[in-house]
């Protein structure tokens, strides 16, 4: 299966979020690709407001079945979610299961104003009501796949498949 | 023998030593502690894991600080905490130990938090829960007697992570009474796990028990001798009310030779720590400038308390 390049890709979703957003809107991005796409798009729409991070794994539905996972990240909102506009990146959309769960932890900090969501790739298989504002490309991907953002030593971004 | 901590698959059943448990899973411990700091910060101190769990804190001994930190580590994950007064409940009206654990998992317990006086009482309570089907409910040693006080041990570890990373390189004194001390234990099985490669503990003779250097440590009893360029000075409480006998002459004398003052710590290295696992008795073990000084870090020891007992419940809870 031939991949897209996650650089251009980058790029596409840059281009469709920037007349949407506001001088005050704040990027969350999910780790771990998550945040090297809002890194991506921070830099390409100039924003102010410093760049957001989360680690779900507090807030995952799944914590009862499968426990916390290895290597912990710590989660950094460096502004004041009260009020403020907000978009939450991630690199691939699936279940939506972790956008609920990014969604909870945001209002542990405060109400926003709003909270809109920017992928770069949507795969289908939704399990609750999630739907992207922005997405840079649908993709078919079979339920024993796993559709993998990876980042190599000199920071380039690339697409990858494996096994579920 | 298998480990009672560690279930089928190796992961952490209950935390009731810090002996016999891998390098790794103390390591695991720590990093997942690493991000439960960030949650002291937020509008909203909650995290919703132990959400519908029901915590409760059994303690037979008195206690504050660690009562109160594992109390505010639970209600930061969502869990229901029940704290049960042993001092006026069915213990002192002759209810065994496992009868009292039997009745609270028929109030659907998930987690025991135990303090007991005697070694041993949380192993027992473990091995109970195992002969009666009831592994999926977990216990947490609190203090047990003289024998470990794993948490604690914990915490320290995550102190001294935070301030000298590596362990690797670090030269850790132990001073005071370790005869009487879990705290004590837990150190030094903790320390030497994760690879200090010096651990001195420092005391009189009547305090330091015999063959505590099979454990892997140096003992020394001048104090001055002992402190030389450590990079952390872990205190420990005179345990006044663990003494029976004449152990020492008096708390003015034990302070001479022993209580850890500016100018004793100068021999220490000059960003050495000082810690200490309270509550402390100024004067004693531990002189007031000294205590509030530069070098310690005791308060930032009771903070991170909170950040380990989260991370260690919640691992028990995904377990």
């Amino acid at each position: 299966m031939l991949l897209p390049d996650a650089e251009r890709l980058c790029a596409a979703l840059a281009d469709s979020v920037r007349p949407d957003v506001h001088p005050d809107t704040a990027l969350i991005g999910i780790h771990t690709g998550g945040v090297w796409v809002a890194d991506r798009l921070h830099a390409a729409l100039g924003l102010k407001t410093p760049l957001g991070s989360l680690d779900v794994s507090f807030y995952r539905d799944d914590f009862s079945r499968s426990g916390l996972h290895a290597q912990l990240k710590k989660s950094d909102m460096p502004f004041a979610v009260e009020d403020c506009p907000i978009i939450i990146v991630d690199d691939v959309l699936y279940t939506g299961r972790t956008i609920r769960a990014a969604m909870n932890e945001i209002f542990d900090y405060g109400r926003p104003a709003r909270i809109d969501l920017a992928v770069l790739i949507d795969r289908g298989g939704r399990e609750l009501p999630v739907c992207p504002r922005w997405t840079a490309q649908t993709l078919e991907v079979g339920a024993g796949k796993n559709l993998q953002l990876e980042r190599s030593e000199a920071g380039v971004l690339t697409l990858r498949l494996v096994d579920a | 023998m298998l480990n009672p901590q560690l279930n089928k698959h190796g992961a952490l059943q209950h935390l009731l030593t810090i002996d016999g448990l891998p390098r790794e899973i103390l390591s695991t411990i720590l990093d997942t502690a690493a991000p439960f700091t960030e949650v002291a910060e937020r509008e909203v101190k909650k995290l919703p894991l132990l959400r519908g769990k029901s915590v409760f804190n059994l303690f037979f001994e008195n206690s504050t600080r660690t009562r109160t930190t594992f109390e505010i580590a639970a209600k930061r994950l969502s869990a229901d905490v029940i704290n049960l007064n042993i001092s006026t409940s069915s213990a002192s009206k002759g209810e065994s130990l496992l009868d009292t654990v039997d009745n609270l998992c028929a109030m659907q317990a998930d987690m025991f938090v135990v303090r007991h006086a005697m070694s041993g009482a949380p192993f027992l309570m473990a091995k109970h829960l195992a002969d009666t089907g009831q592994e999926h409910i977990h216990v947490i040693n609190a203090g047990d007697g003289r024998h470990a006080h794993p948490t604690q041990g914990l915490l320290d570890m995550y102190t001294i992570r935070h301030y000298k990373k590596d362990f690797t390189r670090l030269v850790v004194a132990i001073v005071g009474d370790v005869l009487h001390s879990r705290v004590a234990r837990s150190q030094i099985s903790a320390l030497t796990t994760l690879g200090v490669p010096e651990v001195r503990v420092i005391g009189p003779k009547t305090l330091i028990p015999a063959a505590v250097d099979r454990l892997g440590v140096r003992v020394f009893h001048d104090m001055r001798a002992g402190l030389k360029d450590v990079d952390v000075v872990m205190m420990l409480r005179l345990q006044n009310e663990r003494m029976k006998g004449a152990l020492l002459p008096s708390p003015q004398e034990f302070f001479k030779y022993y209580g850890l003052t500016a100018d004793k710590l100068a021999c220490a290295r000059a960003d050495a720590i000082v810690m200490h696992p309270g509550p402390m008795n100024r004067g004693v073990e531990i002189d007031s400038a000294v205590a509030d000084g530069r070098h310690a870090v005791i308060l930032p020891q009771v903070t991170f308390g909170i950040a380990v007992r989260m991370a260690v419940m919640s691992m028990l809870a995904g377990s």
